[in-house]
């Protein structure tokens, strides 16, 4: 049987914070830097959008239809092409009307709302199938959860929504002895099937691609299509799950990323019996071979394959509680300007950077963040968060003046 | 009179007591050469002459040079010393000290002048000693009746000016190192500075019966010499700045370095207590140290971080814009020689609560005092204020009454007569 390949990227640029001071709190509430937020999607775009989703049409172009992969583009990072770069948005449409691109579903924001509120979640996802829906013209049927997070009850949660294939991580310690390249299905719901992450192969390119003190270095696309031969001798299904800022931005454009990725599909369809395959392809292709049971969250984020990059020490504990505490009251207010900074303050990044984790997987936390201390990054963002509280109180009083008016 | 700093260009409040203080002595017609290491020209010099030691060239003829050399042979210490050093740089410093001998080194200074930094840096005991030969030189080219040296920076510069004119020497405690580190826990090379000064020196002033106790009991000065002048504030350029308060809610205010001498955490814990009884209340801890993250770390696990704001270390206009925020000032110093923010939170009007173990207690009989340790009074304290306006209203006016009775000038005329009875060897 064929055995199938399935790229997948992640797309994502968040809204970061300006400096917001305490002077601030209740006189201006413009929590964002603009100028950083476009000079840094500016960069990106040039450096990896640009070129990298050339590369991807013209591989596409070549094989005629053999070459597949997909992407998840969080609904923050599609509004910043819309403002700042829109020929990165034209090229993902183009990229779209070839039919061998998927984009799959995940939450507007970028948030962790699948932890904490149901109802969050459900709202930002709904929000980013219609915006992908919007500019691609394609309704997402497979899942990805920010970062690859999951549980059984996030799994479930998304089946109740739909969808039959979520994507997640192939954390050691979930899996044991099983091999993250086959199929599984979620615990609760066996309608929805797992592809999982196979982080050796993955890292290979994501992390290791230009570390000149792996023997292994450097990697070429036949090595790589050996080392795909022997992974999956026995095996049915490899994904490569990554960011797509790994091509040109982590791996700069001298490492001869660029190159390997142009090779990359000859070799593999050359030398290999896989077969390019998106997300949906794979969960029809293949049969899954057991349930796999995952009761506390998982993700793709360092050593620990866990949750513990954005909630876990008692900075992002405290900051995570109090914004989440305002949910209610939020909606409530039915106030379009703040539900949007609601949404906007709910993305991961934020707490990421408050991630005091900095000795084991400090290079990571440390690209692209503002601050120099996760400690600046939890005053700054607390503060613009106390902010945010102020202007929810006001509405709500104002609302409830209003209802007392209309009730006499 | 040998300082470190003067207006305006200063790093702590010592700058700003001698700039008082001169101005105090000048109306009761003292002359004041005012000797610092590096000005920068736009000080003001209304009642003081200032001399940039940085413009002294060293003088001292070769004879005189081994002499002088006997005479500051206290200054045996290497330039490693810097105020406030952890292990790890201490280790960067004491790798790279340079082996040569003192009299090598003043050969090559002789006739060229030292470039200060006036900082408080890693050349800051080198600085210090230097000092000391210039003070030498400008003590032989002056004439004067009494040298008068302000914290261990300039002690030295002190003694070196009295041997080589014979004339009495005050010496002027801001702070000690007792109040710098913990108790068991002290610069024991700065303390050997602090205790040559106090020993050498004719008579000893204090800025608080609090720093003159630790002059007596943890130097062994004989009491006799030693005498309290309580620092006095000057608010004749204060203006009260307006502001656009964004936040309704009542705010409590600890402005001031964040160190373990000034007792950040029983700020925080007495907040929590005072937000479960009043929760409309916000905190905001301005200024930053060594103890900033743990802090941060506490306020989040205590569950109030949206109610006590961080704002970093803040500058003047900044920090009349924080007094002009608060409604409750506090300041929780475990040990503190005298504490001047308190006395500017009352000029700005703000209700305050003082730790008993700040020199200021001393004088304001107002304000409200709580031991440092105990965050229960504290709280009450806070709380009182918070929700009383008759209270806070009270301690209001009562405290800017207090606050405009501590003039330069009274503190001045005490300072004249320690002057006088040194001339006199009482």
């Amino acid at each position: 049987m064929d055995k199938s390949l399935c790229f997948y990227f992640q797309v994502h640029q968040p809204d970061r914070l300006r400096l917001y001071r305490f002077f601030d709190i209740g006189n201006d509430s413009q929590y964002f830097d603009d100028f950083a937020n476009r000079t840094i999607l500016r960069r990106v775009a040039d450096r990896c959008y640009l070129p990298m989703n050339a590369i991807i049409l013209e591989l596409i172009n070549k094989y005629q239809g053999q070459f597949k992969v997909a992407y998840s583009i969080s609904g923050v990072a599609l509004e910043q092409f819309e403002k700042y770069a829109p020929e990165v948005l034209e090229s993902f449409k183009r990229l779209a009307d070839t039919k061998c691109v998927e984009f799959l579903a995940e939450t507007y924001s970028h948030s962790l709302a699948s932890l904490i509120s149901a109802k969050e979640f459900k709202a930002q996802v709904k929000e980013h199938a219609a915006a992908i829906k919007k500019h691609f013209g394609v309704t997402p049927k497979a899942f990805r959860n920010i970062e690859l997070i999951y549980s059984d009850e996030i799994g479930a949660a998304v089946a109740d929504m739909g969808y039959n294939v979520m994507l997640t991580e192939g954390a050691k310690h979930i899996l044991g002895w099983k091999s993250p390249n086959y199929v599984y299905t979620n615990a609760i719901n066996p309608k929805l099937k797992l592809l999982l992450k196979n982080f050796n192969l993955s890292d290979d390119i994501a992390f290791r691609f230009s570390d000149r003190s792996n023997p292994n270095w450097p990697l070429t696309s036949e090595k790589y299509a050996q080392w795909l031969n022997e992974a999956g001798k026995n095996d049915e299904v490899i994904n490569l799950f990554m960011d797509y800022e790994t091509f040109g931005e982590h791996q700069r454009q001298s490492t001869g990323i660029f190159e390997f990725m142009r090779a990359l599909p000859g070799s593999v369809l050359a030398n290999t019996n896989f077969k390019f395959r998106t997300p949906s392809e794979v969960a029809q292709q293949h049969q899954p071979v057991a349930p796999l049971h995952v009761p506390f969250a998982i993700s793709w984020a360092d050593e620990e394959r866990d949750t513990s990059a954005w909630i876990g020490n008692e900075l992002q504990n405290e900051a995570f509680h109090k914004l989440y505490e305002l949910e209610k009251a939020v909606m409530a207010t039915k106030d379009a300007s703040l539900i949007s900074d609601f949404r906007k303050l709910q993305e991961s990044d934020h707490f990421y950077y408050m991630c005091t984790k900095f000795f084991s997987d400090g290079a990571v936390h440390k690209y692209f963040n503002p601050y120099d201390t996760p400690y600046e990054a939890f005053i700054n963002y607390m503060n613009a968060l106390s902010d945010f509280k102020l202007r929810v109180e006001k509405s709500a009083v104002k609302s409830a003046g209003k209802a007392k008016k209309a009730s006499k | 009179m040998f300082g470190w700093e003067f207006p305006p260009h200063i790093a702590g409040g010592l700058g700003t007591a001698c700039h008082g203080l001169t101005k105090g002595l000048a109306k009761h017609d003292v002359d004041i050469l005012f000797v610092m290491p590096s000005a920068s020209g736009d000080e003001d010099q209304s009642a003081v002459k200032i001399v940039n030691a940085s413009d002294v060239p060293f003088t001292q003829t070769w004879s005189d040079m081994q002499t002088f050399l006997n005479k500051v042979d206290f200054l045996k210490v290497s330039s490693n010393l810097v105020p406030y050093i952890d292990p790890q740089l201490y280790t960067e410093y004491a790798g790279s000290k340079m082996e040569k001998s003192e009299f090598e080194q003043f050969k090559v200074k002789y006739g060229s002048k030292y470039k200060f930094s006036g900082k408080y840096g890693a050349n800051l005991m080198e600085e210090v000693a230097s000092y000391a030969m210039v003070a030498a030189t400008i003590a032989s080219e002056n004439t004067f009746d009494v040298i008068h040296a302000h914290d261990w920076l300039t002690y030295a510069a002190g003694i070196a000016a009295k041997r080589v004119s014979g004339k009495p020497l005050v010496i002027h405690v801001h702070a000690t190192s007792f109040d710098r580190g913990s108790a068991d826990n002290i610069d024991t090379r700065v303390y050997e500075i602090e205790r040559m000064g106090m020993l050498a020196a004719d008579k000893v002033i204090t800025v608080s019966n609090l720093t003159r106790n630790i002059v007596i009991n943890k130097y062994g000065i004989d009491p006799s010499k030693v005498i309290t002048v309580h620092n006095a504030v000057d608010f004749n350029e204060f203006k009260q700045v307006d502001v656009q308060r964004g936040v309704d809610d009542k705010i409590v205010t600890f402005l001031g370095r964040i160190t373990f001498q000034k007792g950040p955490e029983y700020f925080i814990e007495a907040a929590a207590k005072v937000l479960k009884r009043y929760p409309k209340a916000r905190f905001v801890m301005a200024g930053n140290g060594d103890l900033m993250n743990r802090s941060i770390r506490r306020v989040a696990k205590l569950g109030i971080a949206d109610r006590f704001h961080f704002t970093g270390f803040l500058r003047g206009a900044d920090v009349k814009k924080m007094f002009a925020y608060s409604d409750v000032y506090v300041m929780p110093s475990v040990s503190e020689p005298f504490g001047i923010s308190p006395l500017e939170a009352m000029k700005s009007n703000v209700p305050t609560i003082i730790s008993k173990q700040s020199g200021v207690a001393e004088v304001l009989k107002y304000a409200i005092k709580v031991d440092f340790w105990d965050i229960d009074a504290m709280a009450d304290a806070m709380y009182g204020l918070l929700a009383y306006p008759a209270l806070s209203q009270m301690s209001m006016r009562c405290g800017m009454d207090e606050v405009n009775e501590l003039k330069w000038e009274n503190a001045a005329l005490k300072i004249k007569d320690v002057y006088s009875m040194a001339i006199a060897g009482e």
